[in-house]
């Protein structure tokens, strides 16, 4: 029999059934995650992914790398410590919008500015999925959720351009209706040093999707497909034939020295001062 | 060799006393009156090969901490109250993943905001019971200068031993204090570093070895992969929810320090065989009881002083002890009674409790100490 | 010589009050081979305003931080003296700089002139206090010559050393001659 090519990087024996709803788009990116890592060849001892609380955040217990599942909003911040402690350590953050960008906002911002070598894997669903469908801050204006019943009235962030503002050295989107270009994406950012960030759009249909009636798992897929522009093709289109698509492709993408290595450059200068 | 003698505030004995102990880690966020010991080990840390990161809040500050050290640094974080509060979040993280860190509170005066630049004594409680759910803490109260340096020392020692953050509970009065203390060599005092696992990668169990203390546990990218988390978890480390082995997670986190007690607890005594009056006080107001007691001595009284060094877990035995044989416990604090309720609970015996309380931001004095003594003694 | 010394170093912020109680503090303490303790003002007190040091330097173990009964103390600033000089003992030495302080409510009070030495003869007016700390130990005999000079030089910033040795000089010479 043959195995899938995922499955050696996964926990199967320890802890399968996934906590993902049929129809979530969350095991799509796992799948490109791990797939970014083999093709790259990153040995898994070194691997270390790290997550917040939220749908998203499970992955963790799924994926068979050093595993650290953390409090609500904080991942990035354990991680920068991890890769600052050590820094030959690959370091992944799994989170999600709410974890992100809400409570973990300012850990977002600041590991951005501060170039922080990490590559951050933002799961976008526009809700809190796990705690049963309140608005977060990518839920789009006049949607509902359980705690906006009447539609919100909140404007959401741009995580891409949020995290490029900040001082992100890769920013790029993708959805899971085109699990290889995420893939690509992925592989890329994993490539890239400093604060690199993916945002990988992700549907929830049991929830946001019930909450919107944007219809079944497949219908939402459908919606992703006939509402994806690739950021070349957006940039020859008027804006208005823009208006509520999905843009995406690598935004921002600069070669830039990553934190860890300034902090070593700093140790060498306090030791020669010794 | 000559002796190594420095003049030294409390929070830099703290700082050195850390670098000592092989701290090579250090996340934070600037707070008076804390403020010294991050300058300390910003300057050192990076001479010894080690790093230091000034985070975007406290949370962020202990999040790195416990980060690092899950990737096996020797870390610490260093806040006063306002701060501390903010790390309640994540000290119950570093004791349900058992992640092991240094967390020091240099007290000042609150509630919020209150008094940055004053003292205080008034996180007892908060350093015991500053987090939801049940889990022990264990928080040592240095007295001086060089108890400042000796108790950093011994609280890495007991995190790395246990497993688990430990909270140096300094106060203002000690950490801006400047005294001299002689800098002990290598090698002069025992530092513990947890062993490493030895097992097959397979067969590794992130808590799984019988007790909890004294054992082996492996680092993130160490080789044998592992999960993290907060959730509740089985041995290996993965999120359960099954009634066995939730009940077993919360036997292994209390068991750890209770069954423990005699190696926590540290109680420093003063003139005490002979004493009917005895004064129970910690950290700066006990420089205050020191001076105090042998003032009411010098009047002929027979007064004593009981010194926690180690607050958490409470020293309920020797303080019971001492309860049984002396006719009036004066208790002596930098706050409304948070030390107090805790020797009234302990007190069964029908000994008289009397408080002796300052919260103006000043420290107590002698003579305050000293006519509570005499009033005692009549 | 007594057993123990209270004093208290005060002017305005920015004078270098607390560097001078650091300074003595460590002379007595490193150097001297004395007990000793220092604490200071923190905060804003210690930005503007009257700010000040403390040191407790005895031959037994002390135990109580701060001073109660003051037996010396140098005022640089009549606020300083104001604010400071409440709780002396009555056989205290008080010592005040003699361009800022103009009033004195006590007998006996010392008046030299830290200030106007410093600006005139070294050309730096904040190393008033390291004039003020040499006349304290000619004047009260508190620390060593051979002690100060040796904390002052391992606490001073590099390239100030020539700006100290002189200042402690006109110190000592200023002490020297309160003392007579």
């Amino acid at each position: 029999m043959r195995m899938h090519p995922s499955y050696e990087m996964l926990r199967p024996g320890k802890k399968f059934p996934h906590v993902w709803c049929p129809g979530c788009g969350h095991g799509i990116v796992q799948g490109a995650i791990i797939r970014a890592v083999q093709k790259l060849g990153l040995p898994r001892d070194e691997m270390v992914m790290v997550s917040g609380i939220g749908c998203s955040s499970r992955m963790p217990v799924y994926v068979d790398f050093n595993s650290l599942h953390t409090a609500h909003g904080r991942a990035i911040a354990f991680a920068t410590g991890v890769k600052l402690h050590n820094p030959k350590l690959h370091v992944i953050v799994i989170t999600g919008d709410g974890d992100a960008l809400a409570i973990g906002g300012n850990h977002f911002i600041h590991a951005a500015r501060r170039n922080a070598d990490l590559t951050v894997i933002l799961m976008n669903n526009n809700i809190y999925g796990m705690t049963g469908g309140q608005y977060s801050p990518t839920t789009p204006i006049g949607k509902r959720a359980s705690t906006a019943p009447y539609g919100t009235a909140e404007r959401d962030f741009d995580p891409c351009a949020l995290a490029q503002a900040a001082g992100a050295a890769f920013t790029a989107r993708g959805v899971v209706y085109n699990a290889v270009e995420l893939e690509k994406l992925i592989e890329t950012a994993l490539t890239r040093k400093g604060f690199s960030l993916v945002e990988a759009i992700s549907p929830c249909p049991t929830l946001y999707g019930r909450l919107n009636k944007e219809g079944s798992a497949v219908k939402m897929l459908q919606w992703q497909k006939a509402n994806t522009v690739n950021v070349k093709a957006a940039e020859k289109l008027p804006p208005d034939q823009l208006n509520g698509k999905i843009i995406t492709g690598v935004f921002h993408d600069v070669e830039t020295i990553p934190y860890t290595q300034i902090y070593n450059q700093i140790i060498q200068r306090a030791q020669a001062s010794k | 060799m000559s002796k190594d003698i420095r003049l030294l505030q409390g929070n830099e004995s703290c700082s050195l006393g850390a670098i000592y102990a092989g701290c090579n880690f250090f996340g934070g966020y600037p707070i008076t009156p804390s403020t010294e010991i991050a300058e300390e080990m910003a300057l050192m840390l990076p001479r010894e090969g080690g790093r230091f990161i000034q985070m975007e809040d406290e949370i962020a500050g202990i999040a790195t901490v416990l980060g690092a050290a899950a990737a096996g640094a020797k870390a610490m974080t260093a806040t006063s109250g306002p701060g501390f509060s903010l790390m309640m979040e994540l000290l119950g993280y570093g004791c349900m993943a058992e992640i092991p860190c240094v967390i020091v509170n240099v007290q000042r005066g609150g509630p919020s905001t209150g008094l940055p630049t004053k003292g205080a004594q008034a996180d007892v409680m908060q350093a015991r019971w500053g987090t939801h759910g049940d889990h022990p803490t264990i928080a040592l109260c240095p007295s001086s200068v060089e108890e400042s340096f000796k108790l950093t020392v011994r609280a890495f020692n007991l995190a790395e031993k246990f497993r688990m953050p430990v909270i140096l509970l300094l106060d203002e009065f000690i950490g801006h204090m400047r005294e001299k203390m002689e800098i002990p060599g290598p090698g002069e005092m025992e530092i513990y570093n947890h062993p490493q696992p030895t097992c097959q990668p397979a067969a590794y169990l992130h808590y799984g070895d019988g007790s909890s203390v004294g054992g082996a546990y492996a680092s993130l990218g160490s080789g044998y992969r592992f999960n993290i988390t907060g959730l509740t978890h089985d041995q290996h480390g993965f999120p359960t929810g099954r009634a066995d082995e939730i009940q077993w997670k919360m036997d292994r986190l209390r068991a750890k320090v209770e069954d423990h007690l005699a190696e926590l607890i540290e109680v420093d005594q003063e003139f005490m065989d002979d004493a009917e009056i005895a004064v129970f006080s910690y950290g700066g107001a006990a420089r205050t009881a020191q001076q105090a007691v042998r003032e009411a001595r010098a009047k002929g009284i027979k007064a004593g002083l009981v010194r926690p060094i180690t607050l958490w877990p409470f020293p309920n035995q020797a303080l019971a002890e001492v309860l049984r044989k002396v006719k009036t416990m004066i208790v002596a604090e930098i706050s409304q009674g948070q030390l107090l309720g805790e020797v009234q609970r302990v007190n069964q015996f029908h000994t008289k409790v009397v408080p002796v309380q300052r919260y103006d931001g000043e420290m107590l004095t002698p003579t305050e100490v000293v006519n509570a003594i005499v009033e005692a003694a009549k | 010589m007594k057993e123990r010394y209270e004093i208290r170093l005060s002017g305005s912020g920015g004078q270098g009050m607390i560097t001078a109680g650091i300074i003595l503090a460590e002379a007595a303490g490193v150097y001297d081979g004395k007990n000793v303790i220092q604490s200071q003002s923190y905060g804003p007190e210690a930005r503007g305003g009257a700010s000040k040091a403390e040191v407790i330097i005895s031959d037994k173990e002390i135990f109580y931080p701060k001073a109660t009964a003051i037996d010396i103390l140098l005022a640089m600033t009549q606020e300083a003296w104001g604010k400071y000089s409440g709780d002396l003992k009555p056989d205290a030495v008080a010592i005040v700089d003699s361009w800022y302080v103009k009033e004195v409510d006590r007998p006996g009070v010392i008046s030299l002139p830290f200030s106007q030495k410093a600006r005139e003869e070294v050309g730096l007016e904040i190393i008033a206090n390291v004039i003020a700390l040499a006349a304290i130990s000619q004047i009260t005999g508190v620390v060593s010559p051979e002690s100060l000079e040796k904390s002052l030089m391992s606490r001073i910033p590099k390239g100030t050393e020539e700006k100290n040795r002189k200042a402690r000089e006109i110190g000592f010479a200023l002490g020297r001659e309160a003392r007579k």
